[in-house]
């Protein structure tokens, strides 16, 4: 399952284990305008103030709500999105203010795989042109070699060589959702955005997708960024897991300890609400009351204080840090 | 790449047949009689319009002095008019008048139309504001007073005066429902995915979204010629259309006006009626064909 795909995109690599990807105080905030004249009325916390730091072949689930900022934080990474504030640093680069021509040039470094397979190809290309447009726009392989490197990334997501000659609605999802990541693999980046890259999939399907991936990380030494709602999918394919909660990250920690001892009153509802699938473990569960509150009003002090078990006074006045409380483990809690 | 593949594929094994999206679309056209059926008539216009020395000897433009006013005859089928020109000539030759302002006058709005549409959806935002406006301006344009100025002011009115002008007064319309189809594609994954991966905005408008929304386009063309195909009529009757003394449908159609002729010579206008409704009947056939068979929720 080797590929030839030219050299690593980039030429001198910086020293092992320096981050590859950081992000400092990220923000983005979408504006709620009325009237004609568009007059600014208030904003919409997306992303509020987030920060991390993805290691060289390290794979950070993400994992939240819906509607807890997390895609929005993946579009801002692949910059889709711009942040209203804070820095995004990849490869000691700082690519917050990157545009046009340069950062088009730094985007085979990091490519993103969609939620919808069935959206997120166009169907009026061939699988062929879907996979190759990447390298054909970059000029990352010479024109005539295109069609052999598509063949062979081909082969390496489990598809027939054959596939490049049709057309994406002669798929299943988790087809399609393979030559999705041919086409992100073919820039040989270094870094991908995987955003509920599999809850549109069947759960048999799931598997056979989080497998590949997990080959492929290995095989390419690649970074992963996985958004997901799932906390299984999540603790099968990280190493590390950031949980966020209306914008902001509540904790962040290496999986065997997050989903062992949670310390954030957040991230233990969330564990407690996931089925167990071992029957003779039973966890207690913890119900939340109330619903999560808008991101265009968020509480003062922590978010998280309206529906916390136990909440303090301070909650309700001192926004919470991020900090270490335990070796690894990242928590914006007063309680620790 | 495509000779490339190919040969690569009959080489080692056969690769499954398939169809692009496009093949696909236009066998389901032709499985819908009725658009066929439109295909065919519209065919069979042009033909006989193109062709219209093949089925009379007289010109729409020499008059037959020997026979003016007369009711159809063996030499004169659908008889002549006042001045002895044929009917039937004036009937067949002035399809071409009527048919090339249809088809250019529905080409120029609709390249004018998506060209702007397109941009003011792509970029949207301040742009899309700005440009959109500019669509409310000329959406009140007035149409009829620029035709009469162009041909006051240049002493001229022929079907191409008539073209122009329709293409500079008609586009907004055609341009606002394709900058919402643009708007719409600028959020699909495809579209967003195709600039992750790094196409500029020039791929991104030509290779991802206009074949996206050529459909769509496809479509509003076919529905802008059946519109403009009665316009020469209605010109004429303000005194606006083509010059009297070329053939048109309108304008025989404005000739036949008097109550007199209107009674006792159905045989002067009712065929170039006849050919108008045709053309506007086979045109919009054609046209929900073409809806249907892009429509991907009537996937077969």
């Amino acid at each position: 399952m080797s590929l030839a795909i030219g050299e690593t995109a980039s030429g001198a690599a910086p020293a092992e284990g320096a981050p590859l990807l950081e992000l400092r105080g990220i923000k983005k905030y979408f504006p709620i305008t009325a009237g004609v004249i568009r007059r600014r009325v208030g904003e919409v916390r997306a992303v509020d103030d987030v920060s991390f730091t993805l290691r060289r072949g390290e794979t950070l689930g993400v994992v939240g709500e819906s509607g807890c900022g997390k895609s929005t934080m993946g579009r801002v990474i692949m910059r889709i999105a711009d942040p209203t504030d804070g820095r995004l640093i990849l490869d000691g680069r700082d690519i917050t203010q990157l545009r046009g021509g340069a950062l088009r040039g730094l985007r085979r470094k990091f490519q993103m795989v969609f939620q919808d397979p069935y959206a997120s190809l166009n169907p009026r290309m061939s699988v062929g042109s879907i996979v190759g447009e990447p390298m054909i726009v970059n000029a990352s392989a010479p024109r005539r070699e295109v069609p052999d490197r598509v063949a062979a990334l081909l082969e390496t997501v489990g598809l027939d060589a054959n596939a490049r000659l049709r057309y994406p609605h002669e798929f299943s999802g988790g087809q399609r959702q393979r030559i999705a990541i041919a086409r992100a693999l073919s820039l040989r980046p270094q870094l991908i955005v995987a955003d509920e890259a599999v809850s549109a999939l069947d759960v048999s399907i799931q598997a056979q997708i989080l497998n590949l991936l997990a080959d492929l990380r290995k095989e390419f030494g690649l970074s992963y960024v996985f958004i997901s709602h799932n906390l299984a999918v999540v603790k099968h394919v990280s190493d590390r897991v950031a949980v966020m909660y209306l914008g902001r990250i509540v904790e962040l920690a290496p999986k065997s300890l997050l989903y062992r001892t949670p310390l954030h009153p957040y991230t233990e509802a969330l564990l407690s609400a996931a089925p167990e699938p071992k029957r003779h473990v039973s966890r207690e569960r913890i119900l939340l009351s109330g619903d999560v509150p808008s991101p265009a009003k968020p509480p003062s002090g922590c978010p998280f204080h309206t529906r916390c078990p136990k909440v303090m006074d301070v909650c309700r006045e001192e926004r919470p840090l991020l900090q270490e409380r335990e070796p690894g483990q990242f928590v914006a809690c007063h309680l620790y | 790449m495509a000779a490339n593949a190919v040969s690569h594929a009959s080489g080692v094994s056969r690769a499954p047949k398939s169809k692009s999206p496009l093949r696909l679309s236009i066998e389901r056209f032709f499985h819908s009689p009725l658009a066929v059926a439109g295909l065919v008539m519209l065919v069979a216009i042009v033909f006989v319009t193109v062709f219209a020395p093949l089925f009379t000897h007289f010109s729409p433009s020499q008059p037959d002095i020997m026979n003016t006013d007369s009711p159809p005859t063996a030499l004169h089928p659908l008889g002549t008019d006042g001045s002895g020109y044929d009917n039937l000539a004036r009937v067949l030759y002035g399809g071409r008048v009527d048919l090339t302002v249809a088809f250019c006058a529905a080409m120029m709005t609709m390249v004018i139309g998506t060209l702007y549409g397109g941009v003011s959806g792509f970029f949207g935002g301040f742009i899309d504001t700005l440009m959109m406006r500019f669509v409310d301006v000329m959406l009140n344009f007035p149409f009829i007073s620029l035709v009469l100025i162009v041909e006051a002011v240049f002493n001229t009115s022929s079907e191409w005066v008539l073209i122009l002008i329709v293409g500079i007064t008609a586009w907004p319309g055609p341009a606002r429902l394709i900058r919402g189809v643009f708007l719409q594609l600028r959020e699909q994954d495809y579209v967003v995915g195709a600039r992750t991966v790094g196409c500029g905005n020039w791929r991104i408008i030509l290779r991802h979204m206009l074949p996206n929304a050529m459909s769509f386009i496809i479509v509003l063309v076919s529905f802008q010629v059946a519109a403009y195909v009665g316009l020469d009529a209605a010109l004429s009757y303000l005194g606006l259309g083509v010059p009297p003394n070329v053939a048109s449908w309108g304008g025989i159609l404005n000739t036949s006006t008097g109550y007199m002729s209107l009674r006792t010579e159905p045989y002067a206008w009712v065929p170039p009626a006849v050919m108008i409704v045709l053309t506007i009947l086979s045109v919009n056939f054609i046209g929900d064909g073409l809806r249907d068979a892009f429509d991907p929720q009537t996937r077969t």
